[in-house]
Order: structure tokens, then sequence, then C-alpha cells
């Protein structure tokens, strides 16, 4: 495989890359033996170039940013060649690294708000970054720290400076870590997931500064991600990691459009995209969807292209079990079949008196049956504690809450409990999903065991293994610990204790964002496919607006505990009423380099006029 | 970092090794911790002598013969005899039983006590919680022995009210423990889950909060049988605790002290170092289970 990721970019090396890894290779001693995580990678970032590094989890990626900057933990080990801008790092003394580190190389993490130290006000932090490898007075350092803080976009730099991580916001905190890691104007600059941790329009932003400074000083970039979208908004080049060994290198355009390996050609098809509303749209034709253009595979069963009918009165694109599918997205009134879940003006307040945080105001919404409801928003919109409201985990401090046409507050705790067979649930995480302690068999007949206590153990097996068989899991899985599946097997995991009772309502919360995109499309079609099956009524709670786009009918959108706006998905997420939407769809990359820069100019384009128009 | 660079699909037989080699893992991480090993050959030694020892090596240790008193070690009393005649090898094995017998049931009762105490407050929160770990506090600010003391004063209690008695003035540490661990599980999305689907909160604690909190929970109970061997000790000590013709190590070493000035340094010694190993012994065990089931890794 060396000769084939080597290919143009080892030739042409002559520019003098700030980056160069040499068949490198990281091996992890643990207690079950060593582990092979990174076999063989070659690969260089020239100055003023951004390299994406791009794979999903255990891919190795990480483990690639780590060994560059020497900062492998003490069980890994490190072969082959890693050289920044002439020294080599592999087998390098920690005291040669610590002067590399932060001056000619450095690094912005995942998670901003663990790269701080939260005792230390941020212009304090900067200045030490720049003092460690420059003579600079500390009266200087500040000043230079506050204009680093102006560089990177914090409002009111000299002030903020003397505020503490805590009191900024993810994004602002990002920003710091990236004024410390540019303070000493490093040629290289490692950003390992760098926005992941953040909300799609608070990425937006920070791309666009990591773009600019990138341009400004002529610094390479080694951007670790598992976004495609992130990768065509930002990066030159893509090299595609599989199991530890690089698959394919190439320019963004080449990798992202004519994928030559298939293993990118899979990853890539298996990207929910977000449809978009073309110029000359709004006659009614479908959207041009990012898929078609790209010559991937045709939209599989999981992703009829939305839009597809007329927009006003649509029809759900799959067929749905029951009498109420056919009007499902449509009028609720001229409908007989009650709503499976009715919030009206529901208010949430956490705490009293001066520490009341109010999470909810006047939210409404109802899910009919047999229909998905999609609750998009961004984080501390209040969409999760909307979905728990529904669920009944957390009591509304005013507004009523009805499920399957019963008033929640008004029903004893015993129908109230009765009601709740009706109810399945899938969470975020899949590892707290499940108890860790019972079978795979004893975590799905759980809600059997609840509610069927009549049944035999023989029938409750039976069940069990039927509703495995539904989620397309081996039915031996049932004998086995929740901890030997993988994370989109415990999904399904969950999706079938969530379904073995056969439930008119599913809640869904993030059931697919911790996993890979090639995982989270075939739980996506399972769930979608046994809809059908089933007819149930669905509760979506998503941050993905692509996913939301591809799986509800109806979309909610909410913003600070409040509904912005809802309406059927092909309306609003594709021509929404209001600016906050629109922001939101603006803010999204879609995984193609080509219609991703042309969304950019025109997001920067609507922004500017907003500004220009407050200003007026 | 293991976990992150595993592949994603799992073959059907690398899981079921994998599963196998988990409790190979725990057993293998207990036994590199030297001193545990050390500890738990120790408390197994200790349960050997104590019971099956008299089998061996029988003695009289009801009658008193008074015609053979503070006799030194001999080749027909191995560690002599004390004050009354008893032969002192055998009373050590006597008293053993007690103390054994006693610790333990006393460090489980404690340990059961606490846990559940700890569990209810925890899933409960809010003013319950608060209420229960208040008294919690007050408890803990009273120091056990004193309790102890002015209980056998008052009353003198069998080996069944002094197990009770010892359970219930030890159960504070390990409540405080489980608190802590049922407030980061009642939060658990299986925990959610099950409620949102109407289960009941019974049935939150003892299938999943319990169960999920037994590695705490056992470490604890280590801990809390070394304390209550101690604890059996003191009160005998000073002359509160078993009454005789029964004895524990406690109550020896106590009887023994009074002969301190006549150098019979039999009556002390045996008994004061059985206590201190095995008390070091459950310690040591305590802190291999620890490392078995990496209570702290997994947070």
């Amino acid at each position: 495989m060396t000769a084939t990721t080597k290919g143009p970019a080892a030739r042409t090396a002559a520019s003098g890359p700030i980056l160069e890894l040499d068949d490198l290779g990281v091996v992890f001693t643990t207690e079950t033996g060593e582990v092979p995580a990174v076999k063989g990678v070659c690969l260089q970032v020239r100055p003023g170039e951004t390299l994406a590094l791009v794979g999903e989890s255990g891919s190795g990626k990480s483990t690639i940013a780590l060994a560059a900057m020497g900062l492998l933990a003490a069980n890994a080990r490190a072969t082959g060649s890693a050289v920044i801008a002439g020294t080599q790092i592999v087998g390098a003394p920690e005291s040669g690294l610590a002067a590399l580190r932060g001056k000619t190389v450095s690094m912005v993490f995942q998670e901003p708000a663990t790269a701080l130290d939260p005792l230390t006000r941020i212009g304090k932090q900067i200045a030490e970054v720049i003092r460690n490898h420059r003579e600079v007075s500390a009266k200087d350092a500040a000043a230079e720290a506050v204009e680093l803080l102006r560089r990177v976009g914090i409002p009111e730099p000299g002030k903020r400076a003397r505020a503490y991580p805590f009191q900024l916001s993810g994004g602002q905190r990002q920003r710091v870590v990236i004024a410390m890691a540019i303070a000493n104007e490093p040629g290289l600059l490692i950003a390992d997931e760098p926005t992941t941790a953040l909300d799609v329009t608070v990425q937006a932003e920070i791309l666009d500064l990591l773009r600019r400074l990138a341009a400004e000083t002529g610094t390479g970039v080694l951007l670790v991600t598992h976004n495609m979208g992130v990768v065509a908004d930002f990066a030159d080049r893509v090299a595609v990691m599989y199991r530890g060994e690089i698959v394919e290198t190439g320019p963004v355009e080449d990798v992202l459009l004519r994928p030559a390996h298939d293993y990118t050609r899979r990853l890539l098809a298996a990207v929910p995209r977000l449809s978009v509303a073309a110029v000359a749209d709004g006659t009614g034709r479908p959207p041009a969807t990012a898929r078609a253009r790209t010559g991937g595979p045709a939209a599989g069963p999981s992703t009829p292209p939305p839009g597809s009918g007329a927009p006003g009165d649509r029809t759900p694109d799959r067929p749905a079990g029951g009498s109420a599918a056919g009007s499902a997205a449509g009028p609720v009134a001229n409908r007989v079949a009650e709503p499976v879940v009715k919030l009206r003006d529901v208010s949430v307040v956490f705490g009293r008196g001066k520490a009341a945080v109010r999470a909810l105001g006047g939210v409404s919404f109802r899910v009919e049956p047999a229909q998905t409801l999609g609750l998009v928003g961004e984080s501390g919109s209040g969409k999760s504690t909307a979905a728990r409201v529904a669920l009944g985990l957390i009591p509304p401090t005013s507004g009523t809450v009805s499920l399957f046409g019963a008033d929640l507050a008004r029903t004893r705790a015993r129908a109230r409990r009765a009601l709740r067979a009706g109810i399945g649930v899938v969470l975020q995480d899949p590892v707290a999903s499940l108890d860790a302690r019972m079978t795979v068999g004893e975590c799905v007949a759980e809600p059997l065991r609840i509610h069927r206590r009549d049944l035999s153990a023989k029938d409750r097996q039976a069940k069990v293994a039927a509703v495995l068989d539904r989620v397309r899991l081996p039915r031996e899985v049932a004998r086995r610990a929740p901890r030997e599946l993988s994370g989109g097997q415990r999904q399904r995991v969950s999706l079938a204790r969530a379904l073995v009772l056969e439930p008119r309502l599913l809640v869904a919360d993030e059931p697919t964002s911790a996993l890979d995109v090639s995982v989270q499309e075939a739980v996506l079609e399972v769930i979608t496919e046994l809809q059908g099956d089933l007819g149930f009524a669905c509760l979506f709670v998503s941050h993905d607006l692509a996913v939301v786009q591809h799986f509800a009918q109806r979309v909610v959108v909410m913003r600070a505990g409040r509904i912005e706006e809802q309406g059927p998905t092909g309306t609003t997420l594709l021509h929404p009423e209001t600016d906050y939407t629109r922001r939101l769809l603006a803010a999204v990359p879609v995984p193609d380099p080509v219609v991703q820069r042309g969304r950019r100019a025109e997001r920067l384009a609507t922004l500017a006029a907003g500004r220009t128009e407050a200003q007026a | 970092m293991s976990a992150v660079i595993q592949p994603d699909t799992v073959p059907a037989k690398a899981a079921a090794s994998r599963e196998a080699s988990g409790a190979r893992l725990a057993v293998r991480r207990f036994l590199r911790n030297r001193l545990a090993v050390v500890g738990l050959a120790v408390v197994v030694l200790f349960f050997l002598f104590c019971f099956a020892g008299p089998l061996v090596y029988s003695t009289d240790q009801t009658h008193t013969m008074l015609q053979q008193v503070n006799l030194a070690p001999s080749g027909s009393h191995w560690l002599g005899t004390d004050a009354v005649g008893h032969d002192e090898l055998g009373r050590l094995m006597y008293g053993g039983k007690v103390s054994l017998v006693v610790g333990l049931a006393a460090g489980v009762l404690a340990t059961v006590i606490g846990t559940l105490w700890g569990a209810a407050a925890g899933y409960a929160g809010g003013w319950i919680d608060a209420v229960m770990m208040r008294i919690v506090d007050a408890g803990i600010a009273i120091p056990a022995l004193f309790i102890l003391l002015v209980v056998s004063a008052i009353t003198t209690p069998g080996l069944a009210g002094l197990v009770l008695i010892l359970g219930l003035v030890s159960w504070l540490v390990p409540s405080r423990l489980v608190r802590a661990e049922t407030l980061t599980l009642k939060n658990r999305d299986y925990v959610l889950t099950l409620r949102a689907i109407g289960g009941t909160h019974a049935r939150a604690i003892l299938r999943h909060i319990l169960p999920n909190s037994v590695s705490t929970v056992i470490v604890a109970a280590t801990f809390q049988v070394a304390d209550a061997i101690l604890l059996v000790a003191y009160v005998s000590y000073l002359g509160m605790g078993v009454r005789p013709p029964q004895t524990d190590w406690g109550g020896m070493l106590s009887a023994g002290l009074t002969a301190a000035y006549s150098g019979y340094w039999w009556l002390i010694l045996p008994p004061g170092l059985a206590i201190i190993l095995v008390v070091w012994a459950f310690n040591a065990i305590g802190d291999g289970l620890r490392d078995a089931f990496d209570v702290r890794g997994r947070g």
C-alpha cells in the first residue's frame, strides 16, 4: 500500500513539507496483547496546505495526530519516521519535543472545555504559551495575548482576556484554544476534531477562522475529522484511513466526488446529505440532492428524497401501517385518530428563585399516529427536555402533556404506568443504554417483565427471539453481554427492547449520533423498515438536520427552549420561514467541495448583509 | 485506548473468548497485587487454624486447671497456658472463631444496611436524600467506640447482640460510598429508559443500581470486616465484649496484659499478632479487589 499512498505527493516533495510521515506505525501494548493501531502510514503536509485525515472511529486517525506530536500514551510504541520541519519525532527525547511543541507545531483538541485550565484567566494562559518559547516581558506578552484574542474574533478582547474559561461559551473557548495554538506562529497546526463538540453554526465560524488564519500565515494544517462536510469545507487534500492504513489520498475534489477506493465510496454513500433548495426551486420540482451529483449509489430505501411529493400536502414516503397513515403530515382536524403525544403550551423551569432556569417556554406540538416528528435544534435548545417531558420523565411546570389521549398530570400512577406500555425508548449512548450486568436477552425482555408478567419464561424467550430477528440481529446475541457488541449492534438491541411490546410510540433521542455514518445508516434503515411494518409513531430528536430531513415527515425547530418554527419537513427544511432556521441550514457543511464552496460564499454574504442592515 | 482501536464488527467467536477473558483479566489483576494474594492466603490459613485446628490439636477450654497456670511454652503446651490453666494455642483457635465470625457478620451487616440506605437516599434525591445523609453525618460525628462502650455498659450483649450493635454503628461509611455511586447510576440511560416505559423504582434500584454498584460494595465490605474485627477486639480488650468462659482475641490480649510485668509473653504476642495479621490481610484483599474491579478507573 505504500506505493499507492506515496504516489504523486511523494514525488513533489521538493517544496519542503512541514510534516512528513514515512512508514509510520503505532502499536499499543494492552492487557490482552499487542494491538497495532496504525500501519505503514505515509503522508505529507506542505506549508499553507490543509490535509484532512478522515476515517471512522478506531481507524487510527487520532493516533497519527498524537504520534506526530510525540504525545502517544505510555503503552504505545511508534515505528518508522515522523518529521516536522526537519526534526525527527519518533524516538526523540522529551526535552527536544517540548521546544518544538507550541512553537513549530501546535494542536487544537476536540473538547475546548478540558483544553483550558479552569483556574487561570485566558489572557494569562495565552501569555504563558508565548513566554514559554520567546524572551518577552510579561507586559508585552499580555498585550500580544489581547491582540491574538482580537485576531481569533473574540469581542472586547482587552476585557475578555481577564475572563476565566467557564465565563466563555464553547465556541469562544475553542477560539481561545486556537489563539494559544497560533501564538508562536507555528508552521504546522494539528487539529483533532476541532469542531465536533460544537453546534453547526459555531462550527462554521470556527472553520472560517481556521481557514483565514491558515491562509494569512501560510500554516500547514493536519485536520483530523470524521465529518465529510467539514472536509469538503476546509481541506485541500484528503487521506482516507481504514483500520490503521491509508486507503486513498488525493485532492479533496477527487476523493469526495470521484472516490477511487471501494471503502471511500461506501463511506461517502452512507453520509446523510442535506438536500438544499436549488435556486430555481420552488416550482414543486424535487430539489437537487448532493447525492445525485456525486454519482454515488442511488438513494436507498432509508433515504427517500424529501420533497418528492408536492410540498404542502405530501404523504409519508413510506407505507405506514394503520389507518392514519394517509394524512400523517396533513392537517390534523380532519382526522378522528387521537394524536399519540400532545404537548400544549408546556413550560419547564428548573430550580427556583434566582437560580431558576427556563428550559422550555410555551412549547406545543403533537405526534400523529404512524408519523415521524423530528425535533431539531442546537445544544441547549431544549429538544431533549421536550422529549423527556413527552415521556413523562420531567413534569411540566405549566401546560399539559397528553399521552395516547390521556392527560399525564391527571392519571393515577398505576394508569400512567399502564399507558407507558405503549412507549418504546432509544437513547443516545450505546454504552449507557444497556445494563452491563444483564445479558442482551434480559435487557430486551425487561419491558415484558414489567408489563406482561403473565408471560411464561418460554413465551418471553420466543418474543425476544422474534424481536431480535426484526432488528436483524442473530438470536444467539440474547445470551451475550452487551459489552461484546459493537455500538451499532447495541443500538439495535435498544431498539429491540423498545419494540418488544409493539408500542404505539417510539421516542428516539439522538439514537445514532454516537455511531459512525455507515452504522448510522444501517440503524436508521432498520427503524424505517419496522415503522412500515408495525406502524408506530416516532418522536425523533436529533441535532443532525440531514438525518431528520431524510427520516421525519414533520419537523419542529427549537431554539433556547422555544419553538422557532414547525411544519412538514419538505417545506420547513427547504424553504424555512425564520432567519434562525435559515442560518442553521446554511451552516451545515455538505460533503461536496464544489457545492460547499458556493454555500459558504452565500452564507458569508447573508451574514455580511445582516450585519450592515443591523448597523443601518 | 485498546477499546478505541477494536474493529467495529465483532465476530461471534472472538467476542465469546473476550468475555471469558474479562473475568480472567480481573483475576489476573488481583493476582498481580502480591500483598492481596498474601492477604488471601493469611485469611484462609486463619480460618483453617480456627475451625479445623481443634480437630487436630484438641484442648479443654471450659475447665480451669489451677495446677498448671501460666506455664511457659513446652512440648505438651506449645504456646504455654494462661492464668486459669487453658492451653494458649487452643485458646487462640477458640477465640479466633469468635473474632472472625463476629467480625465477618458485623462487617457484612454494616455493608448491607449501608448499601440499602445509601441507594435509597441517592435514588430518591431532594429533601429525602438531604435528611438521610444528615443522619449519616450525625452518626459519623459520634465515635463508634463511645456508643459501643455505653451500650455494653448498660446491657451484656450475647454474640448476636454484639454483631447487631457493631453493624449498627459502622454502616455509615459504606452508605456514603453507595449513595455517590447511585447518583451517577440513576441517570444512566438504561435507568431513564426503564422509568420512561413504566418500570417501578424498586426495580430500578434492585435490578439495575445495586448490581452495578456491586464492585464498590464488595470492596467496601472487605474493609468493613477488617474494621469490625478490630472493633470487637477493642471492646473485648476493654472488658466489655464477649463474656468468659467464651473469649476472643481482644479478650485474650486484655487478660494477658495483666501479667505483662511477669514476663508471660506467650499470653500477649500470639493474640496481638493474630489481630494485626487478620486485619492487615482483609485490608490487603480489599486493595486487591479494588484493582481487580478497577473501581476508580471505571468512575
